[in-house]
């Protein structure tokens, strides 16, 4: 039983660092604001979720699953609404030049 | 080595780099980005240093409110840097530099020196935890073991409201700090502002609550709430207080005023002063974190609210 949660565990974390490793990749080279913030939205979402759902089988008490899975809703909505803020104020820079 | 040690060595490796880069890229907004990264990262090493209270406090204020402020203060520059043709002289430059670098080396040399194993009172303060009833040894440093110094930090912090307000012109005098934002009403930042409040007041009273067995304390709950308020203030649902109305100065000296009358009340009926009856420590604690939770939210919101600009005539 702790060999499969172990496994679940690195697979899934594995996978949130591919979606970090990603969403940096285009963070860093993709060429404008709206691309950019694309890319990283993929990796605070999916990334952050598959940290969090991988570390779940790891959690002492549910208390404490509950709390991981509190800071990946809190991560997506701060995570959603800064990027549709940021978009908007690049939007209005590009009206306004 | 041990994939710890990596991490650790890659860690110091960022924060040495993100610092000199703050140093030395010209624009203050990207310094100023700079420093959120740092403040963050700082917080990380406290982490591996097993200092989940310093490391929880860097994250907020270093981090956090520290960066919003500093964010501010480019806002307002950002004019200012377009004029500022005068640069500091050379031999000014050089002196600032030679300055930094002495310090620098001073810290350096010293925590070098430091003899192995350093000397502590960790273990001393770990074993009186009895004498509070409180199992967080941070907490019981700050709230008992030296809370002179605790209190004299709320002290400073009145002081730099006060010198805050003083930079108001006479116009603005007693009036409301900062402009008055405005925002979409059905927009992002407002939906933000209603949907998030709820949740950071729970999180931030939970852990001045958590404080006294677990990482967490008065400073930490007080600055998520501060946070709290300035994001209802920055979407333009609430607007900034009067700075003379009786309430907001009485928030701001609850804090210190209470923990000042519990020392006092030590001096009078105890043996000296702050010292705590030990039937009542946890509650007396308790009760002064509460009053100083509300005082450091007013507080650090205030500071970042600014000066008083707006008049309290329309």
């Amino acid at each position: 039983m702790s060999l499969a949660r172990d496994v679940m565990t690195i697979a899934a974390v594995s996978a949130g660092a591919f979606f970090f490793l990603a969403g940096t990749v285009g963070l860093l080279r993709f060429p404008d604001t709206l691309t950019r913030l694309h890319a990283l939205t993929k990796a605070d979402n999916l990334g952050l979720g598959l940290v969090v759902l991988g570390l779940l089988p790891q959690a002492a008490s549910l208390r404490d699953g509950l709390k991981l899975v509190g800071i990946w809703l809190l991560g997506l909505l701060a995570g959603a609404t800064v990027s549709q803020l940021i978009a908007r104020a690049a939007r209005h820079g590009q009206l306004n030049r | 080595m041990s994939i710890e040690t990596v991490i650790e060595i890659v860690l110091a490796a960022v924060v040495l780099t993100l610092g000199v880069w703050t140093i030395v890229v010209p624009e203050t907004f990207s310094a100023t980005v700079g420093f959120v990264a740092y403040g963050l990262l700082v917080a990380l090493i406290w982490v591996r240093l097993d200092a989940a209270d310093v490391a929880l406090t860097e994250a907020a204020i270093g981090g956090g409110l520290g960066g919003v402020l500093l964010l501010g203060a480019a806002a307002r520059l950002r004019d200012a840097d377009m004029m500022a043709d005068a640069r500091p002289g050379k031999l000014l430059r050089a002196g600032a530099a030679a300055l930094s670098v002495l310090t620098a080396a001073v810290l350096a040399g010293v925590v070098l020196l430091l003899p192995d194993p350093a000397p502590t009172l960790a273990p001393a303060a770990v074993a009186n935890a009895w004498a509070t009833g409180l199992s967080n040894p941070v907490t019981n440093v700050l709230m008992a073991f030296r809370a002179m110094d605790t209190m004299l930090e709320k002290v400073v912090l009145l002081l730099a409201i006060i010198g805050v307000w003083s930079l108001a012109p006479d116009s603005a005098w007693g009036g409301r700090p900062g402009p008055r934002h405005q925002a979409d009403p059905r927009g992002v930042l407002a939906f933000l502002a209603r949907l998030l409040p709820p949740v950071g007041i729970v999180i931030g009273i939970y852990i001045l609550w958590t404080g006294s067995d677990h990482p967490g304390g008065a400073f930490q709950g007080g600055a998520i709430l501060a946070s709290m308020w300035l994001l209802a203030i920055m979407a333009g649902l609430a607007d900034t207080p009067l700075v003379s109305h009786r309430s907001v100065r009485f928030i701001l000296v609850a804090g210190p005023g209470l923990f000042l009358l519990v020392g006092l009340a030590g001096l009078l009926f105890g043996a000296a002063f702050l010292s705590y009856p030990p039937a009542l420590a946890k509650p007396l604690i308790l009760g002064i974190e509460i009053a100083m939770t509300l005082t450091i939210a007013a507080t650090l919101g205030l500071l970042l609210a600014g000066a008083p600009e707006r008049s309290t005539e329309p």
